[in-house]
């Protein structure tokens, strides 16, 4: 089970049926493109992250998935039914919202009961629904408090309990965590990713956090003004980004302009030998990908350079550097911490770490 | 921070306000209703004599409960025009809600007097109304109740008082945060259910504070009834009215006050009461 759930999560192109289909959605605000021609499957029980900078439009998609909002083009299938067209109290879909939402008026246990109240289910079943979903989220002692009297912690549990007790094919969750403080986000994180392989249910996360989108998600959809960027798992848009912005956003890099002539990558004082085509050129190099050169001799598929430290960041168990490799140029090198540094240090780094990015 | 010399400087005139146009009226109301009136003289002579009146004479308390009738039927009537009105603005009313809000405020410029003239002319037998109904052949003669009845007085306290229902509902409805709809929808509940269940439970304490408005402001009104009342439609007001013009009774005049005075207070100590229990955060 592990061990599946795991290797699940590598590959870039999910192994269950396709849950969710967008198909061309676009949405316009009047005159504004909030979302261009978007197309993407979820598949059934992935967690898929909408990653994004505010106004990339994630929170508007998710919004057309709820049914919040209509789309200006395209279409959107679940389960092979259309679902755009069907309002949003008839969608199989639920939402944990930014801040909650929970109703001032209900107590958590009334809170939770909405769903079902409203869809007149049995008193009895309510009941045990209800206690099920409370006890999921660690919330049943609570069950007749009031919201305003919960921390943000205990109302976002109640929030996801809200949800799930009426046993949504896909949870769309809009930036859960973000009004959270960090410790808390953190544990959050964890019993997220933990409920979602419990209980199988396909999550539809948005965040504007790409550590969050990295540590939680099966997959990640990169937007970026209203265009999908990048769509691929966290190991894949991580270690091979399509473009200098996907680079820039997951993680820290290092874009490295320049050209390739004859077979040689040259960006400024570093050059490097480079079989793709000729031209201008951007790499992108992540800081861990740089080390210390060891000795003289620079093993194959390795390029070397010269630099003096400017400036050392330590955090904890690494440090990062950043060095100045002749002109302007600054690089960052993030290494294991080893104490103060000074002066000039010879650096290597493997020539296929080195990734061709689109503009 | 502020010097205590400050504080008190700042505190005198509004005390001042309230103890000599509030507190002393009414302590002199409270005194007079206690005193008696010998061969149209005032005599300070404490006695309960103007409080037993009341109540043995039934056109009092007739007068009283009929006051409270044509209240109670302003309240009705401006909660049924000035909720769904207030819902409409605040949820539906999308570009148009700024105007519209203006449009329901601006009779609140013109004056009672010349809105209460205004339904003269409409409601009188030789009105606006009268004449329309008969142009249209759905009357031969002019409709008497139109008129100097208390159907005309709820009429025109509707009217004036609406906007008064309305703004209070609609800030309560203002305040409701919008995600909460939302959610409702995505629990599953349609239009009907997220009204039921979210929006009007979140905006009582508005419809509870347009009630009162309504209520109090009606059971203290003598023009409505002086201009289109006649004398079916007289209220308590215009008692006490005539008591402390030309009856010359202000003692007996003062205790039908205290009794307005007290039935006022309770109601709003009970909405207070009822407001708190149905605020939330």
């Amino acid at each position: 089970m592990n061990s599946s759930a795991a290797s699940s999560a590598e590959t870039a192109s999910p192994a269950g049926g396709v849950l969710l289909e967008v198909r061309g959605v676009a949405k316009n605000f009047g005159a504004r493109n909030v979302l261009k021609n978007i197309s993407l499957n979820i598949a059934s029980g992935e967690f898929l992250t909408l990653l994004g900078e505010s106004g990339s439009g994630k929170t508007t998609l998710l919004r057309l998935v709820a049914g919040f909002e209509q789309p200006t083009a395209g279409e959107i299938w679940m389960s092979g039914e259309r679902l755009d067209t069907l309002p949003p109290y008839k969608r199989r879909v639920n939402t944990v919202f930014q801040h909650y939402a929970l109703f001032p008026h209900l107590s958590v246990r009334e809170n939770v009961a909405y769903g079902l109240r409203v869809k007149k289910t049995s008193a009895t079943e309510i009941g045990g629904r209800v206690d099920e979903a409370l006890q999921m989220v660690k919330m049943q002692e609570f069950a007749n408090s009031q919201p305003s009297k919960l921390s943000g912690g205990q109302q976002q549990r109640v929030a996801l309990a809200r949800a799930l007790v009426n046993r949504p094919l896909l949870l769309l969750l809009d930036e859960p965590l973000s009004a959270l403080d960090a410790n808390l986000r953190k544990q959050m994180q964890s019993e997220l990713k933990a409920l979602q392989r419990g209980l199988g249910i396909t999550f539809l996360f948005v965040t504007h956090d790409q550590e969050e989108a990295m540590a939680l998600s099966d997959r990640i959809a990169l937007l970026r003004n209203g265009s999908l960027e990048q769509v691929a798992s966290p190991r894949e848009i991580y270690a091979h980004p399509a473009t200098a912005y996907t680079a820039q956003f997951i993680g820290q890099t290092n874009l490295l302009r320049g050209e390739i002539i004859d077979g040689t990558a040259r960006c400024g004082a570093l050059q490097w030998p480079s079989e793709g085509p000729g031209g201008p050129a951007i790499f992108s190099l992540r800081p861990e990908a740089i080390r210390f050169a060891s000795d003289d001799v620079t093993p194959h598929g390795t390029a070397r350079f010269r630099a003096s430290l400017e400036q050392q960041f330590f955090s904890g168990a690494s440090e990062l550097l950043e060095v100045n490799c002749g002109g302007s140029q600054l690089l960052r090198v993030r290494i294991s911490a080893r104490g103060p540094l000074s002066g000039e240090h010879e650096f290597v780094f493997s020539i296929a770490d080195a990734i061709r990015v689109q503009e | 921070m502020y010097s205590r010399t400050y504080k008190t400087l700042v505190s005198i005139p509004p005390l001042l306000w309230v103890g000599v146009f509030l507190l002393l009226p009414y302590a002199l109301m409270f005194a007079h209703s206690f005193w008696a009136v010998h061969e149209g003289v005032l005599v300070h002579q404490w006695n309960l004599h103007n409080y037993a009146t009341l109540f043995s004479k039934p056109v009092y308390v007739e007068v009283l409960l009929r006051t409270m009738r044509i209240a109670a039927s302003v309240t009705l009537c401006s909660l049924l025009l000035g909720y769904p009105l207030a819902y409409y603005l605040s949820f539906h009313a999308g570009a148009r809600k700024e105007l519209l809000y203006q449009l329901v405020i601006v009779p609140l410029w013109v004056s009672y007097l010349v809105r209460g003239y205004a339904w003269k002319t409409i409601l009188g037998s030789e009105g606006v109304l009268n004449g329309f109904l008969q142009y249209l052949h759905v009357t031969h003669e002019p409709v008497a109740f139109l008129l100097y009845s208390p159907f005309a007085v709820v009429l025109m306290l509707t009217h004036i008082y609406t906007p008064f229902v309305f703004l209070p509902i609609y800030a309560a409805l203002e305040h409701i945060p919008r995600p909460l709809v939302e959610a409702s929808h995505d629990l599953g509940a349609g239009a009907a259910q997220t009204f039921l269940r979210v929006i009007l439970p979140l905006s009582i304490p508005g419809l509870l504070a347009g009630a009162t408005f309504a209520f109090v402001l009606s059971l203290g009104d003598f023009l409505a009834p002086l201009l289109v009342g006649g004398a079916s439609g007289t209220m308590i007001a215009n008692v006490v009215q005539s008591l402390f013009g030309a009856a010359l009774d202000w003692p007996l005049g003062a205790a039908i006050s205290v009794c307005i005075l007290l039935v006022i207070i309770s109601l709003l100590f009970l909405t207070e009461r009822l407001e708190k229990r149905w605020s939330f955060k």
